[in-house]
């Protein structure tokens, strides 16, 4: 992972991105490379963007997002209001209800912060309001771990949420200035978070190119909110009681029930992997850089046997076992999960239909089951016929280096268990320590616990 | 029968409109309404403002500062307060059939 | 004081609301809409009022209403201010946030701390019925000593919070205390609090007949009993300077307050009170204005 740049990642997207790197350090920000952390390329972004309300509240691995924030509101350079808030909870609902009102609105956080903010996340999808937070993904206590693996961000997907997740700085900037085209689409109003590595990319330095702030203003317009609690002319509640049955009052007018709020909803969220891929294309025809096809990225699939399944910082390991293993002869390639939610299903059936074997590779745990990608991948492929050997493989919770050998060594299980074409669900945690852990023992600690 | 908007645009943000009687006819919940006697009433007595404890202090807001004070019994809840806070005990609560 | 033919007839509530016989929250609401007029933004946690607002599609009044969760109704405030700072309309619109005791005094207790500790220019309104009402009359941190409710079925141990004071200990431009029985009082404090910049905070006495255990006629006479017995001070810290309200002045007087056996007795919550209990509330009132005495001479 370290010292890799991001030109060799993206020959998919047409070419390697050449790069000057601006000398100045000034705050001139016009059409320059900047060497920029992760989290800063998010907070360039958030100025760009025009964002109208922030509100955050620091946690490792995401405190710089704010620490900049706050820097180019004091600069002059941003013209935001930054509500400095007294817990995650309150941050999300402030920014709930700072767009209802009708403003653009961003935050910030990780881990815990995010758990705490749980309440707040189907409240932003339910009320279809197009916020923005940036997720610098980072492992969940107990016991507590600030390193960087992905169990926060699978935790948002089933509020109602989109979620991209980034593979690089330059994506992250890139797709945070999409994120707010696809969430204010009139077709979509819906929140989206947008994750990357914790410490690996938020805290890594690399090129992003930063576009001119007129460039952006043309390809992001200013929000038009569909409820706008600021303009008085038109009375309404917001987010009331509901209950489960369609409420009729004749002339007054007949009121759908929670259940068909909830499905609209649900559709909203499968058609907005439409305006996800448009937007994406938008930006790559006007500022010449796309990820894939806007949900995943390939990576030599097309004559492939072996598909290696992975989402975020950890393709680039993966990019290089594919290398590795080709000239061992094998016929193997990468899909790079971008889009998480809505989950493409349809989209990675066709791709992967007819490919013999998919290693699935986790950097999360649905603890009681399996990894996140890997259980909702062998959904997505039910039903089809002589479908592809699956499995999965947890790697680098809590920060666990992942190392390329890993990963050639994770396939080359799965091809050999493949020969059998036995089903196993036991789920394989690859760069456990399992030496230490036969040794190690906690258990003197306990032993003041017997009743006297 | 053809759609007027496809499923996925109808944005639904679970937004409420202002409508009178959103509990419905709140008049049903009480068999007993409150009648005010205009012999006893201040501002009906002396034909000027005056008084209106009982448009003050009535939680629902159907009562209406006229010259005697107007009840709308369709949406009286019939809680009593008006009857109590009358200086003259010029209202009394009594059951009125229900239409 | 202000005169009765003085307040506003317009009314912000459309008449048929969810809200039981007797409410003095529905009241207070009523009056507090009239002082605010109609450039106002109200946010409302889940509480009583969240069912007063009425329920799917259709709400009950003619101001715009922004629900929100429990525990954040000073954040949603904060955020509604924010966005019409940002759009330079925050000087034409009134923001309220208007919670119960339990989304004030315990769940709302930090965002609210939060909220006014960064200056933002609203009104915070607690109706306090003393339990949790909407879901059935549990109690919580503002239910005072000796009353029932369905989680301290032999009336609870301890006294309310001091919401006043933990606000006037963050600084604030205005704290006053209110009552659902004094409703000019009321209508005078938000007229006054709407026109001062910064947090502003106003905590009002709401009797419940179901929760209180009396005849809903009897709502008015519940809450002139507090005020009456000294227990519910009607006050206004401005600037850190303490005023007495008119309606509470004459109890400087210990001999014109009313026994609080008068106040306890009128309520159901109340049967259970032991005399020792009785006696604690005594001695309470008595500290309490004894502070009162203090500061007024200050």
């Amino acid at each position: 992972m370290h010292g890799r740049m991001p030109s060799e990642c993206h020959n998919n997207g047409g070419g390697a991105i050449k790069m000057t790197i601006s000398k100045e350090k000034g705050t001139n920000l016009g059409n320059t490379f900047k060497l920029l952390t992760g989290n800063h390329a998010a907070a360039h972004a958030f100025r760009q963007a025009r964002v109208g309300v922030i509100s955050a509240y620091p946690i490792t691995p995401q405190s710089p997002v704010v620490e900049k924030v706050a820097e180019f509101i004091a600069k002059g350079e941003m013209d935001t209001k930054f509500v400095k808030v007294e817990s995650e909870h309150s941050a999300l609902a402030v920014c709930c209800a700072a767009s209802a009102t009708g403003s653009r609105v961003g935050t910030a956080t990780a881990s815990h912060g995010l758990m705490l903010m749980y309440e707040m996340l189907p409240w932003a999808a339910g009320n279809r309001l197009p916020v923005v937070l940036c997720l610098a993904t980072r492992a969940v206590g107990a016991p507590w771990s600030v390193w960087n693996d992905d169990s926060d961000f699978i935790a948002i997907r089933d509020t109602g949420w989109i979620q991209i997740m980034c593979e690089d700085n330059q994506e992250i900037y890139d797709t945070v200035l999409q994120a707010y085209k696809i969430a204010e689409d009139p077709r979509v109003f819906l929140p989206i978070c947008v994750g990357y590595s914790g410490y690996l990319l938020s805290h890594t330095i690399m090129p992003v190119k930063i576009e001119s702030q007129e460039d952006v203003d043309e390809f992001l317009p200013s929000l038009r909110h569909h409820i706008n609690l600021s303009d008085l002319s038109i009375i309404k509640g917001v987010d009331p009681v509901t209950t489960p049955h369609v409420r009729d009052r004749g002339k007054e007018g007949i009121v759908p029930g929670y259940f068909e709020y909830r499905y609209s909803l649900q559709k909203a969220l499968e058609n907005s992997i439409d305006i996800i891929k448009e937007v994406h294309d938008d930006f790559a025809k006007k500022f010449g850089r796309s990820y894939g096809n806007g949900i995943f990225k390939t990576f030599e699939v097309d004559d492939a046997d072996i598909i290696i399944f992975a989402m975020g910082s950890i393709s680039a390991q993966a990019r290089i076992a594919v290398n590795q293993l080709r000239k061992e002869g094998l016929k193997i390639g990468l899909v790079t999960l971008r889009v998480f939610r809505p989950f493409p299903a349809k989209m990675l059936r066709e791709l992967l239909k007819e490919k013999s074997i998919i290693v699935a590779f986790d950097r999360n745990i649905g603890y009681g089951y399996q990894g996140v990608l890997c259980y909702e991948l062998k959904s997505a492929l039910y039903g089809v016929k002589n479908a592809p050997y699956i499995k999965g493989y947890i790697v680098g919770l809590g920060g666990r280096d992942v190392k390329t050998s890993y990963i050639i060594e994770g396939v080359k299980r799965t091809i050999t268990q493949a020969e059998t074409q036995e089903i196993t669900h036991e789920t394989e945690f690859l760069g456990l320590r399992q030496d230490v852990l036969n040794e190690y023992d906690e258990s003197e600690f306990f032993k003041g616990g017997e009743n006297k | 029968m053809t759609k007027s908007k496809e499923d996925y645009q109808r944005i639904l943000g679970s937004v409420q409109k202002p409508v009178k009687g959103e509990a419905g006819k709140t008049g049903s919940w009480s068999l007993k309404k409150p009648i005010i006697d205009e012999s006893k009433c201040i501002p009906a007595k002396s034909g000027k403002p005056s008084c209106f404890n009982c448009w003050l202090y009535c939680p629902e807001a159907v009562i209406y500062r006229t010259i005697p004070p107007k009840i709308e019994l369709e949406y009286c809840k019939g809680c009593g307060i008006c009857m109590e806070e009358c200086p003259v005990n010029a209202i009394t609560m009594e059951e009125v059939p229900l239409k | 004081m202000v005169n009765v033919l003085e307040i506003p007839e317009e009314e912000y509530i459309y008449p048929g609301t969810r809200a039981c016989p007797g409410c003095a929250m529905a009241l207070i609401y009523r009056m507090a809409l009239k002082a605010l007029g109609k450039n106002t933004i109200i946010t409302v946690p889940a509480s009583c009022l969240t069912v007063l607002h009425g329920m799917q599609g259709f709400c009950t009044t003619k101001i715009s209403v922004y629900h929100t969760p429990f525990a954040t109704t000073g954040a949603a405030a904060s955020g509604i201010v924010a966005s019409l700072e940002d759009k330079g309309l925050e000087k034409n619109i009134n923001v309220v946030a208007f919670a119960g005791d339990g989304g004030t005094v315990d769940i709302g207790i930090q965002s609210l701390s939060g909220a006014v500790e960064r200056g933002t220019n609203f009104i915070f309104a607690c109706y306090d019925n003393e339990a949790y009402m909407n879901t059935g009359v549990q109690k919580s941190g503002s239910t005072p000593l000796g009353a029932f409710s369905t989680t301290t079925p032999l009336g609870k141990k301890g006294f309310k919070k001091n919401m006043t004071k933990i606000l006037e200990a963050h600084g604030i431009p205005y704290v006053a205390t209110a009552n659902g029985s004094y409703p000019l009082d009321i209508y005078e404090k938000f007229s006054k609090a709407k026109e001062i910049k910064g947090p502003k905070y106003i905590h009002i006495l709401s009797p419940c007949p179901p929760g209180w255990g009396y005849d809903p006629k009897d709502s008015i006479k519940v809450g002139k009993l507090a005020v009456q017995t000294g227990f519910w001070p009607l006050y206004e810290v401005i600037n850190g300077k303490f005023m007495l309200s008119k309606d509470s002045k004459r109890y400087l007087d210990p001999s014109k307050r009313k026994p609080i056996e008068e106040y306890l007795k009128m309520q159901k919550r109340f049967r259970n009170i032991t005399e020792e209990e009785i006696r604690m509330y005594k001695q309470y009132i008595d500290a309490l204005w004894a502070d009162i005495v203090k500061r007024i001479e200050e």
